[in-house]
């Protein structure tokens, strides 16, 4: 082999890397997570309608966790999608140059607040202000969870949804204008439609984050382990579960692997999210440059 | 036409709507956290060990902490992220390789923080037999900062003009003499600011660090690479939820929460700063 060949098997190598990282994730998981499969099963692992891991006999069910993941999330998204895509469209299509360049460093503040702060300031400032407007006996809740996650994602959202509105061609925009379109109709009928990939890319992206997102749900949410009513009530999600009770389990016992076993769960989950933004955005690249 | 204008009017209001709830919830995070944070910052706090269970004294054993994981992890993550980016951007071809390779850097930046913090727990703190230490945590966090410094480094690598190369090649370089000659040096500035903000983002992790890294409470400085240690955001975390004098912890989890979003908004900004003068400054 000659030294050239050598020096690119050698990049290669680390470029792969990556892909080894997120197979030795899955290694872990599973091999600390499979054996909680010899005592509970399956369908009473997902299904199973009661966590109470420290109890004698304990129960294993994750459904209270995985229906708190899903209320968060979904209530995250509606504040993040219309938020985030609104400020995409304002970012590249309404504001004025000078104001997008205060505007986009400023969205890359709010990405950069790490998950921990908003957690803080979801305890101390803004669960105490829900429990005092919505008179309820506490202000940790599903609802509190979902405006912070919700704020969390918006950035995200925003920046991949600008990606995909400002790669529409000019002359798409062009060609509507001059056929007598106002502004807001070439956004609405023209350039938002063909960025239509993108942005459904940036929100799916933008559901993962929310569902991965720990430390502000374990503050925020409550940390209820039932299956929730109502937004209003305290509930616990498949995250803030392994978070708040890794430290306390014995290595090896069942509640450990229990928890690894969440973890697999978490993991396909955001995988299979990844995986569909990921295929929706390229399939989009491939029409875009035709 | 009236009509049609009357909707534009609307439309618009949203968009500036939109924009403004996020400009607002970014100013009263800021607000709120500067307030009543600043009260509590003084020289003592930066610089004296926490006392009376963590009621009182300073934060130096977090600030120290998060200094050498952040540390730690831009040390393991930069090599590998810039060899990788070097891979995609110099030798890379389009196709099946190369798409997967990519899906591979987009997947693991997705993966939840707190799956890091297992697989950090699997296999660096009980496989590797390194403990609960600032090496596994280091690593964990290196892990996860790896996408971020691959894209930021590939970018960087990507905005260096096709015509440095061919003027490289056709002197008679090689390949390889070529992007360590001319590639690479030209990079740096774009590989720093990825760099940067890979720190940023290991400094304020938390659940990755729980079980790998962190205590509530260390009565002493760490001395190697295999002790535990406390972080700013764990810091921050265990002041809310253990401990009994809530009254006492909450003044300094204000004031440790505005040490963690000075640092990491000024390690933000230094990288704002360094992208936007490059993008000023050259013009080849």
């Amino acid at each position: 082999m000659t030294k050239e060949k050598f020096i690119k098997r050698f990049f290669l190598f680390f470029a792969l890397l990556s892909i080894f990282f997120l197979a030795g994730i899955l290694f872990v998981l599973f091999k600390e997570g499979i054996s909680a499969f010899g005592k509970i099963n399956l369908g009473g692992f997902l299904f199973g309608r009661s966590w109470y891991p420290t109890h004698t006999p304990g129960e294993f069910g994750i459904l209270p966790l995985i229906l708190g993941s899903l209320l968060v999330t979904v209530g995250a998204l509606v504040v993040a999608v219309p938020l985030g895509i609104g400020s995409a469209i304002y970012i590249s299509e309404v504001a004025k140059p000078g104001v997008r360049d205060v505007i986009k460093p400023l969205l890359e503040i709010l990405a950069g607040i790490p998950s921990v702060v908003y957690g803080f300031f979801g305890m101390v400032v803004f669960a105490p202000f829900i429990q005092r407007i919505f008179d309820i006996p506490t202000g940790l809740t599903a609802f509190t969870a979902s405006v912070i996650l919700g704020i969390m994602a918006l950035p995200t959202i925003a920046s991949i949804a600008e990606d995909a509105i400002s790669s529409v061609p000019k002359s798409y925009k062009e060609a509507s204008l001059s056929l007598g379109a106002t502004e807001w109709e070439t956004i609405a009928r023209v350039t938002v439609p063909s960025a239509m990939s993108g942005i459904s890319a940036a929100i799916i992206l933008g559901m993962g984050r929310a569902i991965g997102e720990t430390m502000t749900v374990l503050m925020v949410a409550g940390g209820a382990a039932v299956i929730p009513h109502t937004f209003f009530q305290p509930v616990r999600t498949m995250t803030a579960t392994i978070a708040a009770e890794m430290g306390e389990t014995m290595v090896g016992g069942i509640h450990y692997q229990s928890l690894f076993a969440i973890a697999i769960v978490l993991f396909l989950l955001t995988l299979t999210f990844n995986i569909i933004a990921d295929h929706i955005s390229h399939r989009y690249k491939k029409k875009m440059t035709g | 036409m009236k009509k049609r204008k009357i909707v534009q009017t609307i439309g618009f209001s949203l968009l500036y709507l939109s924009v403004f709830i996020a400009i607002f919830a970014l100013s009263s995070i800021l607000y709120f956290v500067i307030i009543k944070g600043a009260g509590v910052i003084n020289w003592e706090f930066l610089t004296s060990m926490p006392k009376e269970g963590m009621t009182k004294g300073g934060i130096v054993p977090a600030i120290l902490g998060t200094f050498y994981l952040a540390t730690g992890a831009i040390l393991f993550s930069l090599p590998l992220g810039i060899f990788a980016a070097i891979y995609l951007s110099e030798y890379a071809k389009q196709g099946r390789l190369v798409r997967i390779v990519r899906l591979g850097i987009n997947n693991l930046s997705g993966v939840p923080s707190i799956v890091f913090g297992l697989f950090g727990l699997g296999i660096f703190v009980k496989f590797f037999g390194f403990g609960v230490s600032i090496l596994s945590g280091a690593l964990t966090l290196g892990i996860l900062i790896l996408p971020t410094i691959i894209r930021a480094s590939e970018e960087a690598l990507l905005a260096i003009p096709e015509s440095f190369r061919e003027a490289s090649l056709a002197l008679g370089a090689t390949k390889w003499q070529t992007i360590k000659g001319v590639v690479l040096p030209n990079a740096i500035p774009g590989i720093m600011t990825g760099a940067i903000l890979g720190v940023g983002r290991a400094a304020g992790e938390t659940a990755p660090i729980l079980f790998t890294a962190t205590t509530f409470f260390c009565s002493r400085l760490p001395s190697s690479i295999f002790d535990e240690i406390q972080a700013l955001p764990y810091h921050i975390y265990a002041l809310m939820t253990e401990g009994t004098h809530s009254e006492l912890q909450v003044p300094i989890a204000y004031g440790t929460t505005l040490v963690l979003i000075s640092l990491v908004l000024l390690i933000n900004l230094l990288a704002i700063i360094i992208r936007y003068k490059m993008r000023k400054g050259k013009k080849w």
